[in-house]
């Protein structure tokens, strides 16, 4: 399940068969949503034909993310640029992935910070339209999705003759984030399971297990699909539409119930 | 009923459990707070109902509030006005009662605060308690709930003094925060829906309480709840009424404030206001006293649309509590107003009495639309601006102060090393 990187000791959630999974198991416990399964869990073995891999459960974590005030704020889009090539990554991800966890509506148009302060700060359309298809899954990391948005913002500096600016009270504030996460100790036996268990989820553990997920594999999908795959086989049709969900159009509320359709539906079968 | 399980039925047994989720990342964490009154004003009127709450999910919570003497208020009130921009020199003489007090309070809280896992300061007047209380044990946070976004610099520069010790700050949005060398947490204020102000009402008392100011509840009613100020744009609420009550001669406008006695401008305001309203019978300009909560509430709900149409304004709370009862919003486009009137979905953002009136004309001519744009108004409060998000966010930061300051914390657990493994 979990692949160690020998070189630089670091962990990365993406499966790898092939290696020894005994061996990192507390290390597995403690970043993914995966368990051991032990024996005092056995009645819960799953029936014969869907035989996990491995016998593991999904053990569902929960999580609150803390905003936090870099002290930085961008009137215009030279600052912008300026202010991005050296701020923390953590705000990149809180505005490019905390969205999800603040009030919001669907835009269909930006969902991303800066997309929506080119739109409404700075009034440039066509920079709020580049910026807000960016898909920051695409990324290996986010210096790369750091790399891509200065790149974007540069091209438009080249553009206009005078950098956009915003009103007074409308900068963009650079706010960076803290992810608190915690075991909720609830442990999910098997896929069957999911189709219970996902409608009473909080928005936490929806934003954790698919949206941070998204960011944090390797594969970049939902944990619930990284423990479907590597523990079990037969469920490529739930998965594949496991991977068609975008959520970048719906609040957290709507994602859990797009996915707790998809598993109401497919176990019904 | 148990206080979980009053707020279980309003926000949700998701929310309560996930509080209760991140109370047991905290161990047996000893909580104080501090304030300087136990009633009265906002900071007090949510300590009121959060202590209790906290207590009841396990957390061992206290609450502390200092008191002083005329010249102690006076400074603390000088504090107040001069980190909101107005330029303000305090005498010495006040700034020495000011610390005497601290110094005081000190003494007599020193066990209790130094023995505490975390210690909430909430805004200036207990700040230095820090400064004398040396040997502390736990993380102390200094909670800032006013404008400090133009502060005037003088008086910020002698306060920070008292604040750069702190373990983290609190500030109510971006534009509020100040530097200070310790993270910078940013968590919105929040309504207590069980509040007086808040609480579900029967329609009868809605029609009794209007029926007492001489308003029509079988009528159109448009409604701004603030004090008489300037910056809450009432004779711009006139101008939007009036050119609204061309095309909808039955609308009823209901301007409610406090009396502003510490406000020298108020009068001068509430009489220009008088002189905008004029004779007109259905404008009605009511004078309420600091603890209407009921009054307020039942005018809220009788409203069919709410406005503040302020040009500059903190948080806007007044705003919060109209979304909460199901009202859409007609909101200036500034400050926390424009994180809670989303236009087009829970009311609209405008800049003008014209703008104003254009989309209280639409609110009232496509009543099904108000009517769904109230349901998410009630919703998104739900989610976002009750009382039970704001202790979500205090939780979430004392876990934080109590693991690690890192970008990422996996609570229960040892530090995760920061070379880049994540959850």
């Amino acid at each position: 399940m979990i692949n160690v990187n020998e070189e630089n000791n670091n962990f990365s959630l993406f499966p790898n068969k092939k290696k020894r999974y005994n061996d990192y198991i507390n290390e597995i416990e403690r970043f993914t949503g995966v368990t051991d399964m032990t024996e005092e869990h056995q009645e819960h073995s799953p029936p014969e034909g869907e035989l996990p891999n491995n016998g593991h459960r999904f053990r569902i974590k929960d999580c609150a993310l803390a905003a936090l005030s870099t002290g930085k704020s961008a009137q215009n889009l030279r600052e912008l640029r300026e202010i991005l090539t050296t701020i923390t990554p953590d705000s990149i991800y809180y505005h490019f992935w905390g969205a999800l966890l603040r009030p919001r509506f669907d835009d269909p148009l930006y969902h991303n910070d800066f997309a929506i302060w080119s739109r409404y700060g700075l009034k440039d359309s066509v920079l709020a339209e580049r910026l807000s298809i960016i898909d920051p899954a695409d990324y290996p990391d986010l210096e790369d999705l750091r790399a891509e948005l200065i790149e974007i913002i540069e091209e438009r500096l080249d553009q206009v003759e005078v950098a956009p600016w915003a009103r007074t009270n409308r900068q963009f504030f650079f706010i960076r984030s803290q992810l608190v996460a915690f075991d909720t100790h609830h442990l999910i036996h098997e896929p069957r399971d999911l189709a219970d268990v996902v409608p009473k989820m909080s928005v936490g553990s929806i934003f954790l297990h698919v949206i941070d997920a998204r960011r944090r594999t390797e594969n970049r999908v939902d944990d619930f699909q990284t423990w479907i795959r590597d523990c079990y086989t037969g469920y490529e049709d739930l998965c594949r539409e496991l991977s068609v969900l975008d959520p970048f159009f719906s609040g957290l509320s709507q994602i859990r119930g797009q996915l707790s359709a998809i598993f109401q539906s497919y176990f019904r079968r | 009923m148990s206080i979980l399980k009053a707020y279980a039925e309003v926000a949700g047994e998701d929310v309560i459990d996930h509080l209760q989720q991140l109370t047991r990342q905290m161990g047996g964490t000893r909580v104080v707070h501090v304030n300087s009154t136990r009633t009265g004003g906002g900071v007090a009127e949510i300590l009121n109902k959060m202590v209790p709450l906290m207590r009841e999910l396990g957390i061992d919570t206290d609450w502390e509030v200092i008191t002083g003497d005329p010249d102690f208020f006076q400074c603390t009130k000088s504090f107040h006005n001069a980190l909101q921009g107005d330029a303000i020199d305090i005498p010495r003489h006040l700034l020495d009662s000011f610390e005497r007090i601290n110094q005081e309070h000190a003494a007599e809280l020193g066990k209790s605060l130094g023995d505490a896992d975390i210690v909430f300061i909430h805004d200036p007047q207990p700040a230095p308690l820090l400064k004398y209380i040396p040997e502390r044990k736990g993380k102390w946070i200094w909670r800032c709930h006013i404008d400090l976004s133009r502060p005037y610099r003088p008086v910020w520069k002698y306060l920070r003094g008292f604040l750069e010790g702190y373990d983290a700050s609190i500030f109510s949005l971006p534009d509020f925060a100040q530097t200070l060398p310790h993270p910078l947490y940013l968590i919105p204020p929040s309504i207590d829906p069980l509040s007086e102000k808040n609480v579900e009402m029967a329609q009868d008392e809605v029609v009794e309480t209007c029926a007492r100011f001489g308003i029509d509840c079988n009528r159109s009613i448009v409604t701004q709840i603030s004090r008489y100020d300037r910056f809450k744009d009432p004779v711009g609420v006139i101008r939007a009424y009036r050119m609204t009550k061309k095309f909808k001669p039955d609308l009823q406008l209901v301007l409610a404030g406090g009396s502003a006695t510490d406000d020298p401008e108020g009068e001068q305001v509430l009489q220009e206001v008088r002189d905008a309203a004029g004779d007109d019978r259905d404008i009605f300009i009511l004078m309420l006293p600091s603890d209407a909560h009921r009054t307020i509430n039942a005018l809220q709900r009788a409203s069919d649309v709410i406005m503040q149409k302020s040009l500059k304004e903190g948080f806007g709370l007044t705003v919060t509590e109209g979304l909460w009862k199901g009202k859409p919003v007609i909101g200036g486009n500034t400050g926390g107003i424009t994180l809670q009137v989303i236009d087009g979905h829970t009311g609209f953002l405008v800049d003008t009495p014209e703008g104003a009136a254009l989309r209280l004309r639409y609110l009232l001519e496509r009543r099904e639309l108000k009517e769904e744009m109230g349901v998410k108004a009630r919703e998104f409060v739900r989610e976002y601006f009750l009382l039970t998000r704001q202790l979500r966010g205090y939780l979430t930061v004392m876990v934080a102060l109590l693991h690690d300051i890192g970008g990422r914390i996996y609570a229960g657990e040892e530090r995760v090393g920061s070379s880049g493994i994540m959850i």
